[in-house]
């Protein structure tokens, strides 16, 4: 969000984070701010620090500082798809809080650029308040909102706070489930998290219970101006049923540079959940200069029988993504589905995708990835079906497709599928298009300008993953498509 | 006799450095239905799409004027608005929008171009569901993606459908009996007639005399190599019929 200021990053020379947080200088927002920053670096001093900053007892720490020991031995991916300067790890700081905040007192004081954008996402005045940190009620209103429903929660055993109040108030639960899905020593960013992880959210759904709304990162907007490193656990009990949204319908122009997020999702016995992402964070202007560099490990596990955990996301924001939102499918009879939609336009990269791991009998899992590349955007879908031996009548469908605006941008598949059960069904589909000339002509020829005529061709690409999005997203999340691809098409 | 509705005035076109039309010449009147035939290549659809706008093609010379706007300085969707529909020869398909959605959005579209508040989903509803009778389609048929699917008479009767909806001033139709078997054409030529009337123009241009049974022109025009090389009633259909294009082919270049 732009009304955050600290920074987390200690600019060098020639350091392309470092323009990025240049670009937000001309917006007059990063003045006088006291926070409360460590030095930038990596040690076990600052997670020593971060774990007392936040009180926390000594597994937690041990756990951080495993991890931190196990990423010293690990190097950053070099697989994907994706073309980037070297990141300093020890250029940034790992733990930056704002003492005293200096918030925008109204909205004649934020940036008009972002004004417009909300007002073209419709999103209502007293939102954008909210949206853009400005220190009125709205922010102890939304303060207000979240007790409300955390009470009415409560009255059902449901637990939804941020993981460091559950670390206090509910340390058997989190001890029990943090790692559980996502291990400390998983992979190079979520090993990194796991050493450094500053907040995110706990949600916990007692047996039998159906959570009577949905849950929502937005009524936490404290939570979101915590750092770049949050980390998400959701655990739902047998015969339970959770959907959580995550992130903002609005531009959330974080102004961290690195971004390393987890989210472990467990479900036990015929429990569902249902995640949805709309993730619109700073892509970088038009020449490919700041943005956020995405780097997040998602994944659910399907641990009991007939459990169901469904992924959707709409991706337009970041310069880099770089996230496989996963399935583990254990339970007999388990449900994995992925539904994406990734937008890159300008010089925007995303390797995104998912996993499906077939391991109990007779589990399932869809996958639905539609890509769209514009201006110099690159766009790779990165997806692996894995049916292993004991997965009798396992059944996977695959739906892959790309969108292209224009000469310059770029869709590359890479789909892996390994198959060690012969009773497996698998199909996969995709397909490869281009914004014709021909569909713009015919709009046109009905009245329909460029604009429109995009905006509609595109949200019909898209329709199959829009749909899963509960209604109120999804009519955002189309208007969000609409501003990504603005001037886009001549 | 009223202003004319269209007025074409020494039209030439070309597309990739060819010359494809070379100087057309063609007044039409509200009311009237007029049919432009001719041979493979003669330019038939290069008109239809150079009337419509389609940027492929680069106009060399000539004007073309509609209810005394200059035509060729709107843009395609503008040229729309003002009243001018190209049904298509081959209509395109939008997967995953509704045939009722993609129509809605050109009816208000037009609407708002003339300063006419735009229809909700409810009130668009009322209006076209009796233009779907015109066309013998149910309303399944909005709900199914924009001729995704659709058989090659399902697409031309949409074409005519949308055309009902729109309520143009001059309705261009681009070879609409190509790929039609005699029922669907039957029913297109059905639609179109019902949509015939006094503030209405029709061009029609086809290769075969065989539309023309159903739709009765008051005008045939004959072009050959991009120039109308006669123009006469509705008999002259039949006598190309007869005696096919060769006789004008051959005098073409003298």
């Amino acid at each position: 969000m732009v009304s955050q200021q600290e920074q987390s990053l200690t600019p060098t020379e020639h350091d392309p984070l470092q323009q990025w947080s240049q670009s937000e200088y001309k917006y007059g927002f990063y003045t006088d701010i006291e926070t409360e920053t460590v030095p930038p670096g990596l040690n076990e001093d600052v997670i020593r620090l971060i774990s007392a900053k936040k009180q926390e007892p000594q597994w937690l720490l041990d756990w951080r500082l495993k991890a931190y020991h196990h990423w010293l031995t690990m190097t950053e991916p070099q697989w994907p798809n994706l073309h980037y300067p070297p990141i300093d790890y020890q250029a940034i700081s790992y733990y930056s809080a704002p003492k005293i905040k200096k918030q925008p007192q109204s909205l004649d004081e934020v940036d008009p650029e972002l004004l417009r954008t909300y007002e073209k996402l419709g999103i209502p005045l007293h939102e954008r308040e909210i949206l853009a940190g400005v220190a009125v009620d709205a922010v102890f209103d939304s303060v207000s909102v979240a007790t409300t429903f955390k009470g009415k929660l409560a009255e059902q055993g449901i637990i939804f706070c941020s993981i460091s109040e559950a670390v206090h108030q509910y340390p058997d639960l989190v001890r029990e489930y943090l790692g559980s899905v996502v291990p400390y020593s998983d992979n190079f960013f979520a090993t990194l998290n796991s050493a450094v992880f500053t907040d995110g959210s706990f949600v916990y759904v007692p047996r039998g219970v159906r959570c009577p709304m949905e849950l929502s990162t937005y009524f936490r907007i404290n939570a979101m101006a915590t750092g770049q490193f949050e980390r998400t656990l959701i655990v739902a009990e047998a015969g339970s049923f959770v959907s959580y949204l995550e992130g903002c319908t609005a531009p959330m122009r974080d102004e961290n540079q690195l971004h390393a997020a987890v989210v472990e999702l467990l479900a036990l016995d015929d429990a569902t959940i249902k995640y949805s992402t709309i993730q619109n964070w700073y892509p970088g202007d038009k020449e490919g200069k700041g943005g956020i560099y995405n780097f997040v490990t998602k994944r659910g596990k399907c641990q009991g029988r007939n459990s169901h955990i469904s992924w959707t996301q709409v991706e337009t924001g970041s310069a880099i993504t770089w996230k496989y939102p996963s399935c583990i499918l254990q339970g007999d009879g388990s449900v994995g589905e992925f539904y994406s939609v990734a937008l890159t336009n300008h010089y925007q990269q995303a390797d995104t995708g998912t996993k499906m791991i077939h391991i109990g009998r007779d589990t399932s899992s869809t996958i639905v990835s539609k890509g769209i590349s514009a201006g110099f955007g690159q766009n790779t879908y990165r997806g692996q079906v894995k049916i292993l031996k004991a997965a009798e009548n396992a059944r996977n469908y695959t739906q892959c497709d790309s969108m292209l605006m224009g000469e310059q941008c770029g869709a590359h598949t890479f789909p892996y599928i390994e198959v060690k059960n012969s009773t497996a069904r698998m199909e996969h589909e995709a397909t490869t298009s281009k914004i014709g000339e021909d569909q713009l002509f015919y709009c046109n020829q009905r009245g329909i300008s460029n604009e429109d005529a995009v905006n509609m061709i595109v949200n019909g690409f898209c329709r199959e993953v829009l749909r899963e999005l509960p209604m109120e997203f999804a009519v955002e999340a189309q208007k969000l498509l609409e501003v990504s691809l603005e001037g886009s098409v001549g | 006799m009223s202003n004319p509705l269209l007025e074409i005035r020494d039209l030439h076109a070309r597309v990739e450095g060819h010359e494809i039309l070379k100087g057309i010449n063609l007044t039409i009147h509200s009311g009237e239905v007029h049919s432009i035939m001719g041979p493979n290549g003669s330019g038939k659809s290069t008109l239809a799409q150079v009337l419509a706008g389609r940027e492929t093609y680069e106009v060399t010379a000539g004007e073309v004027w509609m209810e005394g706007k200059n035509l060729l300085e709107l843009d395609p969707e503008e040229r729309a608005c003002v009243g001018l529909f190209l049904a298509f020869q081959y209509p395109v398909e939008i997967p995953g929008v509704s045939t009722q959605y993609f129509l809605k959005a050109a009816v208000n579209a037009v609407r708002k171009y003339r300063g006419q508040d735009e229809l909700d989903a409810v009130d668009f509803l009322e209006r076209i569901k009796e233009k779907l009778a015109l066309v013998d389609m149910d309303e399944r048929f909005l709900n199914r993606a924009l001729n995704e699917g659709f058989s090659g008479g399902e697409k031309k009767r949409n074409e005519v459908f949308q055309m009902a909806v729109l309520e143009p001033r001059l309705a261009v139709l681009d070879e609409t009996d190509s790929g039609l078997d005699i029922d669907a054409l039957r029913i297109v030529a059905d639609g179109v007639n019902r949509l015939r009337g006094a503030d209405r123009a029709f061009l029609v241009i086809t290769h075969y005399q065989r539309l023309l049974n159903y739709i009765v022109p008051d005008f045939v025009h004959v072009l050959i190599d991009g120039r109308i090389v006669r123009s006469g009633g509705k008999e002259l259909a039949l006598e190309l019929e007869q005696h096919g294009y060769a006789n004008y082919e051959a005098g073409v270049g003298v």
